[in-house]
C-alpha cells in the first residue's frame, strides 16, 4: 500500500503494463521527455527507453492512426491525446475508423488499444481545454469509456483497458491530478464496466462520475447533517454501464440524482434516468433529476468556470430541495 | 524576393520505360522478368474484364456502388507486384482490386463485399492486406502505424499504402506523411493522381505542379512516374520498397495516370469531363501499350490475348458462383462483434428490440 497522487498513479498504472507485456507501448505528445504536460507520464523514458515511450509530432490524426496501425500488428498502444478537446480534431479516426473496424470485418480485426485523455474542467484552461466530453464517446458503438475518481482506480482500470482486446477511451480528469489515495501493492487489475458504491444511504441515490465524485461524497456528508442518508455511486465506466447497481439502489432509496460535468444535453446522466424511468420506474418516489454544468462552454474566469461545474452547494441544495428537507 | 523555396512551375517529366507504342526506352533494363510482365498482364487484363462485368451486375441491382480501375491498372499492378506478399502488405483506399489480388485475396472475397455481405470483409489468414477503406485517407496514417509496427516487430515488412490526388488534400496524408518521416517508417506512399477526385480536376486539387514534390518537405524523396507504365511503375516502387525495407525510411511516389471511367457506378463523367481529354489518353491505356511491347518481342499474340481472355472469363464467372453460394446476412450480425464482449445494455437491446436471442 503507498499513497500516490492521481497523476502518480497515471504512470504507475503505465509501468506496471510497459513491465508486463513488451507489446504495450506509449505515444503522444511530450510525453517521453518531458514526462507529459501535466506530468503524469514521468519516468517512463528512464525506465522503459526511447523505443516503448516515443514523443511525436503534434499531430493527433497521425497519433490515432498510427495506434490503430499498430494494434493491427498485435502491439497493444496506449496513445495519449493531451487534451480531451482535442480529441475533436482525429474524431474520425476514433469515430469512423478505431470504433468500427472490428464490426467491418466481421469481427477479424481487433484493434485493443486505450486512449489516454485530459479531460474535464475546473483547472482555469478555457472553452477549449476544458471540456468534459466523455458523453461523446459515449455516443459512439465499439468504444469503451472509462473515467476514474481515485488513483487506485486509475491504476485498476487502466490495467483492465490495457488488456481489454476493444478499443477503450480513459479520461483523466485534470482536475484530479493532485488528489491522492491509497494504492494497493502488487498487480492491481480491475473490471471495466463495474461501478462502485462509496457511500451507503437510504434517502436517495447519487450517482457521479470523476471529478463530480469527490464533491458528490462531500455534498452526500452535509446532507447527512440535514437528516439525508445518501447513497454515492462513481460509475468509473460509461460502457459498459453497470445499470445493475443503478437500479438496485434506486430500488432502495427511491430517488434518483445524477451529477454531470459535462453539458446538460444528452449527458450521460441522462441515459441513465432513462434507464431508471424504464426499468424501475414504480420504485420511485420521486423525479430523478440531474444536476449538471449548463449548455454553455466552459468560461475560463474563475468565478465564472465555478458556478457553471456542479459544485458540493448546488449538490446540496438541488438534492434538499428535491427531498424537502 | 526574398523567399529561399520557389514553385518554379514546372514538374519533372513522369519515369518511363515504354512508349506508348510499347517500345523500350533506350539504355533502362526493366526490374521485372518477362514471365512477371506476362503475369502481371494477365492481372490487368483481369481487373478491366471485372470492371465490365461489375458493373453490368451493379446496373441489374447485383453488385453495391463501386469504383472501376480502368486506365489504372498498370499503375496499381506494377507497384503491387513489387512486393513480396508474404511479409509485405497492401493498404488499400477502394480502387485497387488487382493489388489485392495480387497479395492473395480470393475475387470472390472482393465480390461478396460489395454485395454488402459481411463474409466478404473477412480477409483469409496471411493475406496481408487491410480492408478496403472507403472513408478518403483515414488509411494513409493507419498504414504508417502498421508499418511502424512492423518495423518494431523487426519484421522486415514494407507497407504500400494507396491513395488519390483528392485524398493528398486531407490532413491525414499530412499528418502521415511527417509520422512516417520522423520515424523512418517502413512505408511506400502511392499517390495515384488519376486526374480527377469525383469531379474535381486536379488543378483544381492542388496549385502545387507536383504533387510528389510534397516529399522533400517530410524528409524523403518523392518520385513521379507514368502511371500507365507497368514496367516504370514496378521499377520505381521497387526502388522505393528496398529503400524501406534497408530502413531508409518512406518514399512518395505519384503515379501520373488517368480514370478512364467514373468515380463511381453512381457517378456520370460525361457532366464534367471533357471528351477530348479522354480522347487523348485513349492510346495510352497501359493493357494495350504491355500487349504492343511483348508482340514486339514475340511474347504476345492475338490467339494468345483470346485463349487469356476466355480463361479470366471463366474465371469471374467461377468467382461469382462462390460469392453468391456465401449464406446471406442474418440479423444477429447486427450486434456480433460491435464489441469483443458486448455490454449487457447492448445484449438487451439485441433481445427486446429485434428478438434476436441466438
Amino acid at each position: 500500500m503507498a499513497e500516490l497522487t492521481y497523476r502518480e498513479a497515471i504512470a504507475y498504472g503505465i509501468a506496471q503494463e510497459l513491465r508486463r507485456d513488451p507489446t504495450v507501448f506509449i505515444f503522444g505528445e511530450d510525453i517521453a521527455g518531458a514526462g507529459g504536460v501535466f506530468k503524469s507520464t514521468v519516468g517512463l523514458l528512464e525506465e522503459f527507453g526511447p523505443k516503448r515511450v516515443i514523443d511525436t509530432p503534434i499531430s493527433e490524426q497521425a497519433i490515432l492512426g498510427a495506434a490503430m496501425g499498430a494494434a493491427m500488428t498485435g502491439l497493444r498502444p496506449i496513445a495519449e491525446i493531451m487534451f480531451s478537446d482535442f480529441l475533436a480534431v482525429c474524431w474520425d479516426m476514433v469515430v469512423n475508423e478505431i470504433a468500427k473496424i472490428r464490426y467491418m470485418t466481421n469481427g477479424q480485426v481487433s484493434v485493443p488499444l486505450v486512449i489516454r485523455t485530459g479531460n474535464g474542467g475546473g483547472s482555469r484552461f478555457g472553452a477549449q481545454h476544458s471540456q468534459s466530453v466523455e458523453n461523446w464517446a459515449m455516443a459512439v458503438p465499439g468504444l469503451k469509456v472509462v473515467a476514474p475518481s481515485t488513483p487506485a482506480d486509475v491504476v485498476g482500470l487502466l490495467a483492465a483497458s490495457v488488456r481489454d482486446d476493444n478499443p477503450v477511451l480513459f479520461f483523466e480528469h485534470k482536475s484530479l491530478f493532485a488528489t491522492k489515495g491509497e494504492v494497493p501493492s502488487g498487480e492491481l487489475v480491475d473490471t471495466l464496466g463495474t461501478a462502485k458504491v462509496v457511500r451507503h444511504g437510504k434517502d436517495c441515490t447519487i450517482v457521479a462520475l470523476a471529478l463530480m465524485v469527490p464533491r458528490a461524497i462531500a455534498a452526500a456528508e452535509v446532507l447527512a447533517g440535514r437528516g439525508i442518508e445518501a447513497t454515492v455511486i462513481d460509475l468509473r465506466c460509461l460502457v459498459p454501464l453497470d445499470t445493475q447497481t443503478i437500479l438496485s439502489s434506486v430500488s432502495e432509496t427511491g430517488h434518483l440524482f445524477t451529477v454531470e460535468e459535462n453539458p446538460r444535453l444528452c449527458g450521460w446522466g441522462a441515459e441513465v434516468v432513462s434507464i431508471v424511468a424504464e426499468e424501475c420506474f414504480w420504485a420511485l418516489d420521486g423525479p430523478s433529476i440531474r444536476i449538471t454544468t449548463p449548455h454553455v462552454p466552459l468560461p475560463s474566469a474563475d468565478v465564472l468556470e465555478d458556478a457553471v461545474i456542479p459544485s458540493v452547494e448546488r449538490i446540496v441544495n438541488v438534492v434538499a430541495k428535491s427531498l424537502d428537507a | 524576393m526574398l523567399a529561399q523555396f520557389v514553385p518554379d512551375g514546372t514538374a519533372p517529366s513522369p519515369i518511363q520505360y515504354l512508349a506508348a507504342d510499347g517500345a523500350l526506352a533506350e539504355g533502362v533494363t526493366p526490374s521485372m522478368s518477362d514471365d512477371e510482365v506476362r503475369a502481371g498482364l494477365r492481372l490487368m487484363m483481369l481487373t478491366r474484364a471485372f470492371d465490365t462485368k461489375a458493373m453490368s451486375l451493379q446496373r441489374q441491382g447485383r453488385f453495391g456502388t463501386f469504383s472501376q480501375v480502368t486506365g489504372q491498372e498498370a499503375s496499381i499492378v506494377g507497384s503491387a507486384s513489387a512486393l513480396d506478399p508474404r511479409i509485405d502488405w497492401v493498404v488499400p483506399q477502394y480502387r485497387e482490386l488487382p493489388a489485392l489480388l495480387r497479395q492473395g485475396l480470393p475475387l470472390s472475397s472482393f465480390m461478396l463485399y460489395f454485395m454488402g455481405n459481411l463474409a466478404g470483409s473477412r480477409i483469409p489468414d496471411n493475406v496481408n492486406i487491410l480492408p478496403i477503406q472507403i472513408s478518403l485517407a483515414a488509411q494513409i496514417p493507419q498504414a504508417v502505424g502498421l508499418a511502424w509496427g512492423l518495423q518494431l516487430q523487426q519484421t522486415g515488412g514494407v507497407v504500400i499504402v494507396y491513395f488519390g490526388d483528392g485524398a493528398s488534400s486531407e490532413g491525414d496524408f499530412h499528418e502521415a506523411c511527417n509520422l512516417a518521416g520522423v520515424l523512418k517508417a517502413p512505408v511506400v506512399f502511392m499517390l495515384s493522381n488519376n486526374g480527377w477526385a469525383i469531379s474535381t480536376p486536379r488543378h483544381k486539387q492542388s496549385a502545387a505542379t507536383s504533387l510528389a514534390a510534397r516529399a522533400p518537405g517530410y524528409g524523403f524523396p518523392g518520385v513521379v512516374v507514368d502511371g500507365n507504365d507497368l514496367l516504370a511503375v514496378h521499377a520505381v516502387t521497387s526502388e522505393a520498397v528496398a529503400r524501406a525495407r534497408a530502413g531508409e525510411g518512406p518514399t512518395l511516389i505519384e503515379s501520373v495516370t488517368y480514370r478512364m471511367g467514373p468515380h463511381n457506378t453512381a457517378d456520370d463523367p460525361t457532366r464534367y469531363v471533357v471528351a477530348s481529354e479522354l480522347d487523348a489518353w485513349k492510346p495510352l491505356d497501359p493493357i494495350a501499350r504491355v500487349q504492343r511491347h511483348l508482340t514486339a518481342r514475340g511474347l504476345w499474340s492475338d490467339d494468345q490475348c483470346q485463349v487469356v481472355e476466355a480463361e479470366l472469363s471463366a474465371e469471374i464467372e467461377e468467382a461469382l458462383v462462390v460469392a453468391r453460394a456465401a449464406p446471406p446476412p442474418s440479423a444477429s450480425q447486427l450486434f456480433d462483434h460491435v464489441y469483443a464482449d458486448a455490454p449487457a445494455t447492448m445484449l438487451r437491446q439485441r433481445a427486446a428490440r429485434l428478438g434476436v436471442t441466438a
